[in-house]
């Protein structure tokens, strides 16, 4: 089960999808916090859904307010390197950059990227975390120090 | 103090708008055996740091945050708490790290911030602690300072004219409590060498006839004040020896004397000094280093006419060079201990004092004296002293913190009066007893009066975009709509511009 989980880890890196940053979060994982990435991940996914929102929102309007939308995306990126989201970083990244030349359409197809990458990411992890605390707790911990 | 410094326990406050980032250097900062506070709102940590004044040894903060931007955080933070402040962004554009130093960041972050990052942060507080207590204690030997005499530092310092820093003057106030209560980890007590003290030290060594043969025992005895350890005597005693010694040695040194115009010839000093001949040399611990006399005369319009707002930079007084209150010549006279220093120093009369008086400090390279001051000085100076904006600042009070900067220039300070101020900053090496006080010299005052040093802002210097930072001399103006984040927000007329570089920002 153990090494189940620690494939499926490993694969998320190996396929880009997780960055460093994810095993600097396990490291922070301690007795105080057994379950400190997960909680992290969770709190990652509740709030960049709202950013998503408000950005699914802007774009609605049409008005294509690129500084704005920027912003948003800023906001967005930099909390997607909180938990190492590689992928969805790089799509914010893109996203930006159209913004920045003003194009509309290509800020349209990249925030689909986006929420695709992020959509991805939350199930993907959402399956490690299970696993992870089926696995046991402990070894969770252990495996991360 | 350094041995009461210790980063365990050091108490951090943490102001970042993502709750997840928050979440995570809580825990990462708790790693590191920090005492954490955080907060989600930069307005929320103002709040907090006003309330608990002492409450921080360090701020670390994102600069993006929708309620008020992390610069301007900066700012306030700096002004009114000296406190120093790490900034954290995942924009590591030149411009934005540029302009957090600008601002008075000591440290920019980039995220994903790393452990190992934030271990060390403690160094940032002890640095400050380090220049806050040099900064005393210099200002301290500058035993005929009239400052002293008018800030009736003596009496704990409760009035202290010229526009000395808030922040300078609660922290002298706190070096006075700390000597009796040693509860502050952060603080040794410190003796603090006011004028009289000294002027107890010197008689004592007076009588006892010649400095060589008074030993720290003897002139403690014959201080006999309480309070006072072997130990203090002693530092204090070879400091002096080496103050006398440079006086000897510096016969000829040209002492600027803060508005005398030229400095260069002792005559003209003493002149100057009228009647303050002898005793303002040895009275003054400091004293310019030859070279430069070429004075910067800026410095003179301001001795002359100390209310002319220069603020003294209550800095001054620790690297008075040779300061020589006009109004105290009697004050000096007592002082006179020792033969051997005689005359020599007449020559200069320091005075530039005052309000100027940093302005002498001929600074060897007055154009780098910017490039000159370790980067810590710099982050010391950048606080905008706000606080004194009527004074300081010119009209054109572009955060001159951005100006210091580029400094660079010799240009920029013949423009006028004040300009000397420039000069001062950084590098003061003057030659004072505690030699090593150069970096942190009245880095505060230097820079307060940087600040309003408009020449900086005119002077050609690479406009950071900070020029247009404070267009207004309030500072405050209503940023474009469009900078903040979602337009839903209503500018904070009380905010400052959040603009300065409206384009930057948005990146």
């Amino acid at each position: 089960m153990q090494r189940q989980v620690a494939l499926i880890k490993q694969s998320l890196f190996d396929q880009g999808y997780l960055d460093e940053q994810f095993m600097e979060l396990e490291e922070l994982q301690d007795d105080v916090n057994p379950n400190f990435v997960e909680e992290v991940a969770t709190l990652y996914f509740k709030d960049s859904a709202r950013l998503i929102n408000s950005i699914d929102q802007a774009l609605e309007r049409g008005s294509f307010d690129f500084n704005r939308l920027d912003n948003y995306m800023h906001q967005f990126k930099g909390s997607s390197t909180s938990i190492g989201a590689s992928k969805v970083k790089t799509e914010c990244t893109m996203f930006r950059e159209y913004c920045r030349m003003g194009n509309a359409e290509g800020c349209l197809r990249t925030f689909q990227q986006v929420k695709k990458e992020h959509a991805t990411l939350r199930k993907k992890l959402e399956h490690y975390f299970q696993l992870a605390r089926q696995a046991g707790p402990k070894e969770t911990a252990r495996r991360s120090k | 103090m350094e041995k009461g410094f210790s980063p365990v326990g050091l108490r951090v406050l943490v102001v970042d708008d993502d709750p997840t980032w928050l979440k995570i250097l809580e825990k990462m900062l708790k790693k590191c055996s920090y005492e954490v506070t955080t907060c989600g709102l930069a307005r929320e940590a103002l709040r907090l740091l006003r309330e608990r004044k002492d409450g921080f040894d360090i701020v670390i903060s994102d600069v993006n945050m929708p309620d008020m931007d992390g610069f301007k955080l900066l700012e306030h933070v700096g002004l009114e708490l000296d406190l120093p402040v790490i900034m954290m962004s995942v924009d590591g554009e030149t411009s934005r790290v540029m302009k957090g130093v600008q601002h008075g960041a000591c440290d920019y972050l980039l995220k994903p911030i790393r452990m190992k990052e934030l271990k060390i942060i403690w160094q940032h507080v002890l640095r400050k602690k380090l220049q806050e207590v040099r900064d005393i204690e210099g200002c301290c030997y500058d035993v005929g300072a009239d400052w002293f005499t008018q800030a009736q530092f003596l009496g704990g310092g409760e009035d202290v004219s010229f526009g000395k820093k808030r922040k300078d003057f609660d922290f002298e106030k706190k070096l006075f409590q700390d000597e009796s209560d040693q509860s502050s980890s952060s603080k040794k007590a410190r003796v603090v060498w006011s004028y009289e003290l000294h002027q107890k030290f010197v008689n004592a060594v007076n009588q006892i006839g010649c400095d060589h043969k008074a030993g720290p025992k003897k002139i403690l005895d014959l201080m006999n004040i309480p309070w006072l350890t072997r130990e203090n005597v002693a530092s204090h005693l070879q400091k002096y020896r080496l103050y006398l010694s440079r006086l000897e040695k510096g016969k000829e040194i040209k002492c600027y004397s803060g508005g005398v115009k030229n400095m260069d010839s002792p005559p003209k000093d003493a002149e100057i000094n009228s009647g303050h001949q002898s005793p303002g040399k040895s009275s003054s611990y400091a004293f310019l280093k030859a070279t430069e006399t070429d004075p910067k005369q800026l410095a003179p319009a301001s001795v002359s006419d100390p209310t002319s707002g220069v603020h003294m930079p209550p800095k001054a007084k620790k690297t008075r060079i040779g300061y020589d209150p006009p109004n105290s010549s009697g004050v000096f006279d007592s002082l006179l201990p020792w033969n051997d220093v005689p005359d020599p120093l007449e020559s200069k009369p320091p005075i530039l004092y005052e309000n100027s008086f940093l302005q002498q400090q001929p600074l060897p390279s007055q154009s780098s004296y910017v490039a000159n001051s370790a980067p810590s000085l710099m982050q010391e100076e950048m606080k905008p002293s706000y606080v004194n904006e009527d004074e300081f600042l010119m009209p054109q009070d572009k955060n001159s913190t951005v100006i210091l900067q580029d400094m660079d220039l010799s240009a920029p300070f013949s423009s006028n009066a004040t300009s000397n101020t420039d000069s001062i900053p950084g590098s003061l090496n003057w030659e004072l007893p505690e030699a090593h006080h150069s970096g942190s010299l009245d880095t505060d005052l230097d820079f307060t009066w940087l600040h309003g040093e408009h020449f900086f802002a005119n002077s050609g210097l690479q406009n950071f975009q900070f020029q247009d930072y404070t267009s207004s001399t309030s500072l405050l103006s209503e940023p474009p709509p469009h900078l903040w984040y979602g337009n839903d927000r209503l500018p904070d007329p009380d905010e400052y511009t959040l603009m300065v570089d409206q384009g930057l920002f948005i990146s």
